[in-house]
């Protein structure tokens, strides 16, 4: 039903409930009543119902309206009865509160949009400011902050009084601070300790409720307002630049994931390989395959899908690499446009070979919850997923980097690399290492699907988007060094992200390409160039 | 199938023929033999001009499911005019000239009666010069930008003045939003859209503050510094909305950041018209709980019609869980239409269903009844739904009547004089001050 409802189906609806009224004279009180209204479906009943219902100093009123806000209320349309499922699952009447075994099969959740969601939560505001539970008493003064209801200020002071964490109370105390900025009977002098308070909270949901102090209050608190918000501002404005520098290394750290097992395979062994983002493609795909598995199997270890991805995306994506490289690239050495095409070609038949197996649609790929939600750092907003990838980066880098450094494997590759035949002639079995070596790449691309599938799409597309920008990061760090490609990253991921407020996402894009040719006719080589003879070679 | 198979062998012959360098023309004419017309007595063939690979398969090739399923039903009805109908599927593979070159093929090798197919507008204007050259019918499924009114194209898809327009409207009376953002992909449908929607704002009295336009590349992913300019923005005390014109991929992420940065509907809504059930099938909706999309149809939405259809389109899918969106129902609109067009002209010849079409009728999936407008867009009703937790929609609002399709938009300077009809005026550009066709778009 819409918001619309004709006036003849209101009468209806308004008859059916007298007659309940009526013959359960008993039983129904106002707040039955009230409670009744949601099984309506009628936006406007519920709006009454949320309101009657939060009023009415029933003990289940904040059980039935939290339950209302997380679509834990359901409603029979026949029998208006309206049920509470708690979120340990057992179900109970919300007029009653009595015990209810099962629902029937018409019973369906009451609906709201953002109007009546808006009103809910400044309902629960007032309801639970006095909660036991630390959690809900600063959500609920969190949400007073927002909503200033007037007739809230009493219970504020209450709650304020009896508060001992520090962290409540302070938010309390910005709570009753915003009430009294716009209460209309406050003195001037109540009004500017309230803006101080505000202002010292120095956000933007402060910023926003100065703003919206009106001309109509006195030209004192107007004027102190004002100096607040400007106050405010040139405070957001410097932690601008801090966001601004944490998105570039959040982005950066995207950069250098996708182009570290790039780095190995165009870097140190100058494969052009155009297949590399169908590896990152797999890895992600390998997590969506992990994913399903646990949630049909053993939902419980859902957050840790990840850790089990990594490892696993890493053989899969590794081993297509081995193969990739003894069937067509070790013909290729040494012919780049070959190469070029082969690989192209061969990352077509890939993203068609998921799409058949798959589907051409995004696959869904949970976050587990650690990886879900953002925390305050100051005036700036860190969210879990990006920290984490970049710390998973900054470890994989320094994995990779100590495996060619200290491992025989790695030893191996680098005398591959910067001298063939005389490491051949030493008794390394070069093609080996050769297969090994791209494997190792495809397979950090694989990983580098695992983190990438938490903040994109896991669809075959997914790896065209980070091709190019591989390529980019590794050729500006300077190819066949690694260290150049940390440092090609996050400087172009920094770069980007302080352009972009600017110029625009699109043109920021432009800018950064226009550089970076720029960048390469001045250093062709890149940022780190390698030399000796390994160049030549 | 056999004609399939003939069509396979012609090209082998083709291309055997082209091997031994003895160029096009006898290739041609090697193939010629094999030419399938003489299959086409029996069969009435409806081609399908989907990308099944490339960036656009994850929106098309449900379309194309969509109209092999609606063909399937058809011929189990008996077919049209007592000819079974048989589907020729090509994959133009998200590529635009090639969208071009294989309406060619469709229309002179296969020789098609109607093509149901294209999703980006590029696509629809590189196919376009195509079927006015060949002179056959194509129905085009999506909702678009508007400013054109072709004679051989028939747009089953929303105009802005049936998506957008009532979106902002809601917007306005519902949830009282002062201060916009428009926030799209850079090309043509988010860029003339949001054009529409600026002069439509001011018109109602924004200020030029409060409105802000952002364009992002083709599926971007990096969205933080955009969120938060979006935070910024909406931190004026002032109720602010997102208007969002974002296309394909890069909707996931844009949602997940705005989720991970904590905001909620309740405080900043976004409205979006390119995100739909299938869309929503790739992520965990439950931080997006509120959030709009503006469309002519949801699956949600309980009428017998619809739920049959879900019901055949399940079945015939063979996946209980396959979800339904608006560019199909356009799709069962159109082919509909098509359908009864041919019957009431009793052929299938292109010039006299074009003739036809115009003032047809045919029920739509949520109740209302779909008309064939002169300037060959329909009529359509607008709901507003918000994103449930189960990847469906709620409808909140719905317009009161069913919407006419415009061609050409009333909110901009230079088509607001301009109507499309192709019954009186037998014009696409007609311009209502001059009298005379042609004007912008001939």
């Amino acid at each position: 039903m819409l918001v619309h409802c004709s006036d003849r189906v209101r009468a209806l609806l308004l008859a059916v409930l007298l007659l309940t009224c009526l013959v359960v004279p008993a039983l129904a009180g106002p707040f039955e009543d009230s409670v009744a209204k949601f099984a309506n479906d009628d936006f406007s009943d519920t709006e009454a119902a949320i309101g009657e219902v939060a009023s009415s100093g029933n003990p289940l009123a904040s059980t039935i309206l939290s339950a209302l806000q997380d679509g834990r209320l359901s409603a029979d349309p026949d029998t208006k009865k309206i049920f509470v499922t708690r979120s340990d699952g057992k179900i109970i009447d919300a007029a009653t509160g009595a015990a209810v075994d099962k629902l029937s099969d018409n019973v369906a959740d009451v609906r709201v949009n953002n109007r009546l969601r808006r009103a809910i939560e400044a309902a629960l505001g007032g309801l639970t400011l006095l909660s036991s539970d630390p959690a809900k008493r600063l959500a609920a003064a969190q949400s007073v902050f927002k909503s200033h209801e007037e007739n809230l200020l009493p219970t504020v002071e209450s709650a304020l009084a009896k508060e001992t964490n520090k962290s409540i109370k302070q938010a309390l105390a910005e709570a009753r601070a915003a009430i009294i900025l716009f209460k209309s009977d406050a003195s001037d002098s109540d009004k500017l300790d309230a803006i101080a308070v505000i202002k010292a909270r120095g956000d933007q949901e402060a910023l926003a409720l100065l703003n919206d102090v009106g001309t109509d209050q006195p030209a004192l608190v107007t004027k102190a307002a004002s100096s607040a918000i400007s106050s405010i501002q040139s405070n957001l404005a410097m932690w601008s630049m801090v966001q601004n520098a944490w998105y570039g290394l959040s982005l950066g750290s995207v950069l250098l994931l996708a182009a570290i097992g790039l780095a190995i395979t165009f870097g140190v062994m100058g494969v052009i390989n155009m297949a590399h983002g169908e590896m990152v493609m797999l890895g992600a795909y390998t997590t969506f395959v992990v994913q399903e598995m646990i949630r049909t199997r053993y939902p419980a270890l859902f957050d840790y899908s990840l850790l089990i991805a990594v490892p696993l995306a890493f053989l899969v994506a590794g081993a297509i690499g081995v193969v990739i490289e003894r069937t067509i690239i070790r013909f290729l050495y040494g012919r780049p446009l070959e190469t070029l095409l082969a690989t192209w070609g061969l990352s077509l038949v890939l993203q068609q070979a998921v799409r058949t197996m798959f589907g051409p649609t995004n696959r869904e790929v949970g976050n587990p919850s650690w990886m879900s939600g953002a925390f305050e750092l100051g005036q700036i907003t860190i969210t879990y997923n990006r920290l984490w990838i970049l710390c998973f980066t900054l470890a994989v880098f320094a994995i990779l980097l100590a495996m060619l450094r200290y491992t025989a494997l790695g030893l191996e590759m680098r005398a591959v690399t910067q001298n063939r035949r005389m490491a051949a002639s030493m008794g390394i079995a070069t093609s080996r290492v050769d297969a090994l070596t791209f494997g190792l790449g495809s397979g950090i691309a694989g990983i580098a699907g695992v983190a990438l599938s938490q903040i994109d799409n896991v669809s075959p597309n997914l790896g065209q988007s980070y091709i190019i920008d591989s390529f980019m990061v590794v050729v500006f760090g300077g190819v066949g060094n690694l260290w150049g490609t940390l440092v090609g990253a996050f400087t172009l991921g920094i770069a980007n992200k302080f352009l972009e407020p600017v110029a625009g996402a699109v043109l920021g894009k432009i800018a950064i390409l226009v550089l970076i040719i720029l960048f390469i006719q001045k250093r062709p080589r890149g940022l780190f160039a390698l030399k000796g003879r390994a160049v030549e070679a | 199938m056999l004609t399939q198979l003939t069509h396979d062998i012609a090209t082998m012959t083709r291309r055997r023929a082209l091997a031994a360098t003895a160029g096009l023309v006898l290739g041609l004419a090697a193939s010629s033999p094999f030419s399938p017309a003489q299959a086409a007595d029996d069969t009435i063939k409806v081609g399908v001009l989907h990308s099944l690979s490339g960036t656009m398969a994850i929106s098309e090739t449900t379309l194309k499911d969509t109209i092999l399923f609606l063909i399937d039903e058809q011929n189990k009805k008996g077919g049209v005019l007592g000819k079974k109908l048989e589907a020729v599927v090509v994959d133009p593979a998200s590529n635009w000239p090639l969208f071009a070159e294989k309406a060619r093929e469709l229309i002179t090798k296969d020789k098609v009666a109607v093509v149901f197919g294209c999703w980006t507008s590029v696509s629809r204007k590189s196919v376009l010069p195509v079927f006015k050259e060949l002179n056959n019918i194509l129905f085009y499924p999506v909702q678009y930008e508007g400013e054109e009114s072709e004679r051989n194209v028939f747009y089953t898809g929303a105009a802005p003045n049936q998506q957008a327009i009532p979106a902002v409207d809601y917007l306005m009376k519902e949830e009282k939003v002062k201060r916009w953002v428009l926030e799209g992909t850079d090309y043509v449908y988010p860029r003339t859209t949001n054009k529409i929607l600026e002069a439509y704002l001011k018109s109602k009295g924004v200020a030029p503050e409060d409105i802000m336009i952002n364009y992002t590349p083709f599926g971007f992913s990096d969205w933080q510094t955009e969120v938060s300019k979006i935070k910024t923005f909406g931190s004026a005390g002032k109720k602010t909305a997102v208007v969002s014109t974002i296309n394909g991929d890069a909707n996931v992420p844009f949602y997940k950041e705005l989720g991970n940065q904590g905001i909620k509907a309740t405080d900043i809504p976004v409205v979006a018209f390119s995100v739909g059930e299938e869309e929503l099938a790739g992520i965990d909706t439950k931080p997006l709980l509120g959030h709009l999309a503006a469309w002519n149809y949801f699956e949600s939405i309980k009428t017998p019609a619809n739920e049959k259809f879900i019901k055949e389109w399940q079945a015939y899918t063979k996946n209980p869980k396959r979800v339904t969106n608006d560019p199909m129902e356009a799709h069962y609109i159109g082919f509909n239409m098509w359908v009864k067009a041919v019957e009431k002209a009793g052929s299938t010849d292109p010039d006299k269903v074009i003739d036809a079409l115009p003032g047809i009728e045919t029920p739509n999936l949520t109740g209302g009844v779909a008309k064939m407008l002169p300037n060959h867009h329909i009529t359509k009703p607008v709901f507003i739904g918000e994103i449930k937790g189960n990847g469906q929609f709620d409808v909140v609002w719905k317009t009161p009547g069913l919407v006419a399709g415009d061609a050409w938009s009333k909110e901009l300077e230079g088509s607001k004089d301009l109507i499309g009809d192709w019954v009186g005026k037998k014009c696409g550009n007609w311009n209502t001050k001059t009298n005379k066709c042609g004007g912008q778009g001939s």
